[in-house]
């Protein structure tokens, strides 16, 4: 079949947007998973608890969609990221899983009952349902740089040397922290414009202030340990963009600062780490000047800025092997078929457009703050 | 070398969790369309009674519904978890349903049903049903993708083996997507869902007229559970995908152990209704035959022929022997990739590659196998008789007793004689069957496919991770200890909205307008304050 796009732009446009779907799950499900981590500290009281909860109460469902939509669409067009990733780290998975399983009963059952012992067991699911996957994506994504410890043999089957806790170095858990704080930003920022003024709203502000700030130094000593920390991989020998995903045709070792290359090749690039700061920095304008939607915008961008710094970093390196570089993951050697990529495109290009039209008409239908009044009026409230 | 120990703990834990999901998604799948039905009439009628049908329907509907996204999201990332050699092996083809699946059906779902329940009092009547209509699409969309993903292992159409990527890869995307046994699924399963949500609604209204309580909202919930549910009823029988069998040798072998056909018959050959399939002995015991049967329903047709286990395994013996050719082709070419003849080899033999890894859960290498290990691997392709012939048998006689129930539901609805009191009893009494029919039916569908992964493409015990069997219990026991929590909470939770009944919430929040009366203010928001 002759299809109207090359391969090696496929590749580029499926990395690329691989990258929308991370983005798109950090800004909508990003402020669910940072409110149900801020939800003990911001609110105490129940009808406190239920205003943080009923701002994401009506949306954390179509966000949480992001999420699975993720898995699918690294399933589709890139399997062997996804089989190796998702087997290699299997039990930081099934943490993940657990938490998130229990996160969507939480806020559909909490409200069922109102003996207090029952509330107060289901805020401590939302939290761990949103501090949990937080923490561990961003351990992921920390040992994604610092690459993980797989290979594959002839039939491309994949084994691996790694433990549950060899996860946890102290660069993953700077990442960790570095990912639980820009989502809590992010949810701060969210009940900023979402929930009436009055005490949640005020320690909101100030815990959003303090998970910038931590944003900002975080951000900084991740990309100092990317500096100088002994991390990075590069490709030895040319890569065959066109080539069939077979990942031992293709050879790579590990490189001290390599994670900093693409940068010196294309220094616009630094935009993305750029937009990192600065996110976070408006962020914390708007939340000091109670600048609302200034915050949200700023933690958004922030989300976005270091996101893309980790893909842009990497490039063309997905999933880097630790023990066998030469099995390492990359945009050109993991990806689908050529016809796979075409026609995932095509759906993506058709469905994508409307699935955020009917979004943006749900955001607007439930438009305005949570109030104590309407607790108390409508039964239809968490 | 593979660890079957691995292997057996993969399979429990996907064969539990896959169970689980199942109990909650057929109820989504059935009681979205009731909502659209009953709110339908409300929008029509304008009658406040059916605004409280379907908000109570609706409340259940979102407690359950909560359950099957939770346990859905499991089902999303097991794949790669626990079958990562499945999920590179196969990725190419199966990940785009499941991908297509998220963005055309769960983003959907998802999206409008926070609106479905927060959206009363800020929506249009015409508004919120056509949302309520949106989360039906989206849920039901949903199921269509997923069992065109299901459709595919077991009917592996519109793809290939590439020597270069060591993977299956799309040649035919429409084919994959027309898949018949696909379109078959989908249709049969979402029936089942209908009935199960029908016989979930007769049986609670049934809970009430009983009890005296509620009556004229159960009479009313009553009447159209018994309509939905004798169309849908009908639909899960005479729709079932027993017309996929006749495809392809793996479909064949079901539905020779489902019948326990052990030989070849004559045509059209006869339906075993009941005996006793005998393992040693391979016959079966006490066999009570109706003549004809099998060979109308199965190739609609005269002369279509039924093949019996014995001829399909002599089938298999062959496959495998050209499987282990094309084996031996494949070494070749990975040793020597631009060597013409070894791909022409491979060519010849590819559709018989997936018999020859068979030999993989004998011997390392499928070339050394011997010819007693070639004739097991051959029987290895026949699944566990026993268990198909009875799951079957239970599903299908499920399937007709909830004919006669919706039946005599619809007569009695339609001679408004809704207060039968035998009958109301048998309605709260069956409310379990479709469920474990629905249960049963996976069973049927996936222990049948049996030993494959994918039909003739990829054995199970081989799409496994290279996981240790600590592993796999850690997750057994925390998924089996969250989801058994979950359950009694679940269940609890719907035991205790039942009991409260469809007219507690107006009680509590009396102050409010009545139910069906016009808002011209929207309540519970105030203006956006920037």
């Amino acid at each position: 079949m002759d299809l109207p796009l090359d391969y090696p732009t496929l590749r580029l446009i499926w990395w690329g947007l691989l990258g929308v779907l991370l983005i798109g799950f950090a800004l909508t499900d990003g402020f669910d998973l940072g409110v149900g981590a801020l939800l003990p500290f911001v609110a105490r009281t129940d009808v406190e608890r239920r205003l943080a909860i009923n701002t994401v109460g009506p949306t954390w469902e179509g966000n949480q969609v992001w999420f699975v939509l993720g898995g699918g669409a690294i399933f589709a067009a890139w399997p062997l990221v996804y089989a190796v990733s998702f087997s290699g780290f299997y039990l930081a998975m099934f943490l993940v899983l657990s938490a998130l399983i229990l996160r969507p009963v939480a806020f559909k059952y909490r409200s069922k009952r109102p003996d207090p012992r029952w509330r107060s067991a289901w805020d401590w699911a939302l939290f761990v349902g949103g501090f949990v996957p937080a923490l561990v994506f961003g351990v992921a994504v920390g040992n994604v740089l610092l690459g993980a410890p797989f290979r594959f043999d002839t039939d491309l089957r994949t084994t691996y040397e790694g433990t549950l806790l060899g996860l946890f170095t102290p660069f993953s858990l700077i990442c960790g922290l570095l990912s639980v704080a820009m989502l809590v930003l992010h949810g701060a920022a969210w009940l900023g414009v979402k929930v009436e003024r009055g005490p949640v709203h005020d320690r909101a502000r100030r815990f959003g202030t303090i998970a910038a700030l931590l944003s900002l130094v975080l951000f900084a000593a991740g990309g100092a340990y990317v500096a100088w920390g002994e991390l990075g991989y590069q490709l030895t020998g040319v890569a065959d963009m066109a080539g069939s995903s077979n990942p031992l045709r293709m050879t790579a070792e590990a490189s001290s600062g390599a994670w900093l290359n693409n940068y010196a090749t294309y220094p616009w690039l630094l935009i993305a780490p750029v937009l990192g700061f600065a996110g976070a920095l408006l962020a914390l304008v708007g939340l000091m000047g109670r600048g609302h939607p200034v915050a949200l915008a700023g933690s958004s961008l922030s989300a976005v800025g270091i996101i893309s710094t980790v893909g842009v970093s990497m490039f063309p390196f997905i999933l880097p092997s630790s023990i066998d570089p030469a099995s390492s993951l990359t945009v050109w050697n993991a990806s689908s078929s050529h016809t796979t990529l075409f026609i995932m495109l095509v759906c993506t290009i058709v469905f994508l457009p409307i699935v955020l039209a009917y979004t943006a008409w749900v955001y607007r239908v439930l438009w305005g703050r949570t109030s104590t009044a309407a607790l108390t009026t409508n039964p239809d409230l968490y | 070398m593979i660890d079957l120990a691995v292997v057996d703990l993969s399979r429990l834990q996907f064969a539990l969790t896959a169970l689980y999901h199942f109990l909650f998604v057929p109820l989504t799948l059935g009681l979205s369309f009731l909502l659209v039905i009953m709110e339908s009439i409300y929008v029509m009628t304008r009658r406040p009674i059916w605004r409280t049908i379907t908000r109570f329907w609706a409340t259940l509907f979102g407690i359950n519904f909560v359950l099957g996204v939770a346990t859905g999201i499991t089902m999303e990332f097991q794949f790669g978890m626990n079958w990562a050699y499945y999920s590179q092996y196969v990725g190419d083809i199966f990940g785009a349903p499941l991908a297509i699946e998220g963005l055309m059906a769960f983003f959907l779902e998802a999206t409008f049903v926070g609106l479905m329940f927060f959206g009363w009092d800020k929506l249009s009547r015409v508004g919120h049903l056509f949302v309520t209509f949106m989360v039906a699409l989206g849920t039901n969309l949903s199921a269509l993708w997923i069992l065109i993903a299901n459709g595919w292992m077991q009917n592996p159409v519109g793809a290939a083996f590439n020597p270069d990527t060591m993977r299956m890869e799309v040649t035919d995307f429409m084919a994959v997507i027309f898949n018949p046994v696909a379109q078959a699924k989908f249709v049969h399963t979402v029936s089942a869902g209908y009935v199960i949500a029908s016989a979930f609604v007769l049986g609670v209204s049934a809970f009430y007229l009983l009890r005296g309580r509620h009556r004229a909202f159960a009479k009313r919930s009553m009447t159209v559970a018994a309509a939905f549910g004798l169309a849908s009823a009908l639909s899960v029988v005479v729709l079932g995908d027993e017309s996929g069998y006749a495809l392809t040798d793996n479909q064949k072998m079901k539905l020779a152990a489902i019948e326990a056909m052990w030989r070849t018959e004559e045509t059209p050959a006869a339906l075993t209704a009941i005996g006793f399939p005998n393992l040693e002995a391979r016959r079966t015991d006490y066999a009570v035959q109706i003549p004809w049967v099998l060979g109308l329903i199965s190739t609609r047709s005269l002369d279509g022929q039924v093949e019996g286990i014995l001829e399909l395994v002599a089938v298999a013996e062959d496959r495998i022997e050209s499987g282990v050719i094309a084996y031996d082709a494949l070494e070749k070419v990975k040793a020597d990739p631009v060597d013409a003849v070894n791909r022409g080899t491979f060519e010849a033999h590819r559709r018989d590659l997936g018999y020859g890894l068979l030999l993989k859960q004998y011997v390392a290498d499928p070339r050394l196998a011997t010819p007693e290990q070639i004739r097991l691997a051959a029987w290895s392709t026949v699944p566990n008789v026993p268990v198909m012939f009875w799951t079957f048998r239970i599903m299908a006689g499920v399937g007709f007793l909830m004919i006669a129930l919706f039946a005599t539901a619809f007569i009695l609805s339609t001679l408004r004689k809704h207060e039968t009191r035998w009958f109301l009893w048998v309605a709260l009494l069956v409310m379990p069957l479709p469920w474990i029919a629905a249960e049963l039916g996976w069973i049927v569908a996936e222990v049948g496919r049996q030993p494959w992964s994918v039909e003739g493409v990829l054995p199970t015990f081989l799409g496994a991770s290279s996981l240790t069997a600590p592993q796999l219990w850690a997750t057994i026991i925390g998924f089996t200890a969250l989801y058994g929590a979950l359950a009694v909470i679940e269940v609890g939770l719907i035991l205790k909205t039942i009991k409260r009944g469809p007219f507690a919430e107006q009680q509590e929040f009396a102050d409010r307008p009545a139910p069906g009366a016009p808002k011209p203010r929207p309540t519970g928001v105030q203006p956006a304050v920037a």
